[in-house]
Order: C-alpha cells, then sequence, then structure tokens
C-alpha cells in the first residue's frame, strides 16, 4: 500500500485557486424545468420551478431555481475544466493536473461528502461566475485502500454580483 | 406548495414527512441528463464493481437534491434553505427505495421569521442510513 498519497508539493498547494471568474451560460427556464422534472420524478415538481404564471404570484416573484441547481452543466468541453481525463470517465486527478502537480496514484473517485450555504435564489436569465479553491487534503486507511480526501471551496456569484452559494465538496479517491 | 409548516410542529424532535423515491438506472441516466454527469460508475455495473462495489450506484449529487426536495417539500415556497451539510457513507445501489428523512433539532423563532435545525439522511429499505446530514432552514414565523 502507498505510505501517503499527499506530497509535498500537493500539500503546499492548500488554498490555491482552481478557477477564477469562471462564467456559467445564462439560466435558462428550461433548464431549470427539466432538472426540476429529473430531481422529483415521478412526481411532477412544484409550479415554482416551471409556471411562470404561478411563480409570479409567490413571494419570490417570478420563476426560481432549485438550490441545489448546478447552472455549470453542459458547458462546452473546451471550457469545462472537470472533463479532461477523455473518454466517458471524468479524470480523477485533474484536480492536481489543474494545478500543474505531479497526481496521486489513485484509480477511483467517489463523492464524498458536500455542503452548501444559499444566498439569493437563481433565476432565469442569471450568469453564475464560480471562484474554485483548494481547501485541503486528509487521507487515512479503508476498506479499498488508502483513501485521499481532497475538499475543494467554491463561491458562486450573480451577473449583480450577488452572493448565491458558498459551497465544499469533498472527493474521494484510492 | 404555498403551504408552510403547522407551527405547532415546529419542535426539536418532530420528523418532518419523508420523501421517497425508488432508484435505479433509468432515475439515475435522467438526472445525468440534467447534470451533465454520465460517469461509468453511475451507468455501468462492470465499473461499479470495478470500484469495489456490487453493481453501478446513484449518484451523490441525487441524494443531495433529494435532501433539498425533502426540505422544500415539507416547507413549501416561502421556506428558505439556509444551508445543507451531507456525507457519503454507503452506496445508492441499483433498485434500492431511498427515504430521506428530516427531524428537528433545534427552533429558534425570530420577528419575521423561524430559522430551524435539523438532523438530516437517506437510507435505504433496510433502514441503512446511507448520507448523514443537517440542515438550517428558516419559515415565515407565525
Amino acid at each position: 500500500m502507498t505510505d501517503t498519497h499527499i506530497s509535498p508539493e500537493m500539500a503546499a498547494a492548500v488554498g490555491r485557486p482552481l478557477s477564477a471568474g469562471r462564467d456559467s451560460f445564462p439560466i435558462d427556464a428550461s433548464d431549470i424545468r427539466r432538472w426540476a422534472i429529473a430531481v422529483y420524478y415521478p412526481e411532477p415538481p412544484p409550479r415554482l420551478f416551471w409556471d411562470a404564471a404561478y411563480a409570479a404570484g409567490t413571494t419570490h416573484g417570478g420563476i426560481v431555481a432549485p438550490e441545489e441547481f448546478n447552472p455549470f452543466a453542459w458547458t462546452p468541453p473546451d471550457r469545462a475544466p472537470a472533463r479532461t481525463g477523455g473518454g466517458d470517465a471524468p479524470d480523477p486527478n485533474y484536480l492536481e493536473r489543474s494545478l500543474g502537480l505531479d497526481p496521486p496514484s489513485t484509480r477511483f473517485m467517489l463523492n464524498g461528502g458536500v455542503s452548501a450555504s444559499y444566498g439569493v435564489r437563481m433565476r432565469p436569465g442569471d450568469v453564475i461566475t464560480s471562484s474554485t479553491s483548494l481547501a485541503g487534503y486528509r487521507e487515512r486507511p479503508g476498506r479499498l485502500g488508502l483513501m485521499l480526501f481532497s475538499t475543494t471551496a467554491d463561491e458562486w456569484t450573480n451577473q449583480d454580483g450577488e452572493l448565491v452559494k458558498r459551497s465544499e465538496m469533498t472527493l474521494i479517491r484510492y | 406548495m404555498s403551504t408552510s409548516p403547522d407551527p405547532g410542529t415546529l419542535a426539536a424532535g418532530h420528523e418532518i414527512p419523508a420523501f421517497v423515491r425508488p432508484t435505479g438506472l433509468a432515475l439515475w441516466n435522467r438526472y445525468a441528463a440534467v447534470n451533465d454527469e454520465f460517469v461509468p460508475i453511475h451507468m455501468d455495473d462492470e465499473a461499479g464493481r470495478e470500484a469495489g462495489y456490487p453493481s453501478a450506484f446513484g449518484m451523490g449529487n441525487l441524494q443531495v437534491s433529494f435532501l433539498h426536495s425533502l426540505l422544500r417539500q415539507w416547507m413549501g415556497d416561502d421556506g428558505r434553505i439556509v444551508s445543507v451539510a451531507c456525507q457519503f457513507r454507503g452506496p445508492n445501489l441499483k433498485g434500492q427505495t431511498i427515504t430521506t428523512r428530516g427531524r428537528i433539532t433545534a427552533v429558534r423563532p425570530g420577528a419575521d421569521r423561524v430559522e430551524i435545525d435539523l438532523e438530516v439522511w437517506t437510507e435505504n429499505q433496510d433502514g441503512e442510513v446511507l448520507a448523514p446530514g443537517t440542515a438550517t432552514v428558516s419559515v415565515p414565523a407565525g
């Protein structure tokens, strides 16, 4: 078993930005509607997410997106940093490659956990700006070998500079 | 969805109505189609087994959506999700029915809104917890 996945260069990179000021495409009402249908399926999603006349009468004044909606889905591959591995599988070592570091010798990756706090809601027409940084590394032995935990922090703002979301995501690799 | 929680139920220990979904490849593919998340471990049993699991398994991000939908279903349109966090401890395997639950742990009444902390989690049909977490929400007072 590898003694450690965390090289001195990786440890020294904690805190570095991964992407500063990456913009989404403008959010479309049909992006929101399809997201809501998929996550509520087979029941119909709340009207707030797809019925403009209904939504106009709510405290939101119009359609908003579910809080966890991802406006960065379906970004063209040449603008999407998460798809640099080729083929169907995302590159498990995207993080280190994007920081210019030698990657760890891990083959698999899993979503370890997420946390998010929310500001203003996302609405049709919004353009969301994401700034991501490397928040930390840790590791521990697991059932499938030495597990590497890397955490990235992300902050989203809208076109008016309002905070939309602060989040952290932990990737488990082994 | 304009209903709000019954104020009489806003007390520590109260369990909010569950959000239940059968899961499998069709559900995951539908989610992949909106999140552009076409990852082999979520679509292909062989890839799931190679990664150390008995089959393909569902996206953690979809369980995150279930946790949010649980809160929205309970709060109605005027509710606000302040924060949500969870860890993924077990795989959502093919054919499992996932029940998403929440239990109030603290209530902080304010002038206009009430802030509420909850323990939230997803579990499989055998009651095994897959994604434990916490959430804070706020709903209109009164």
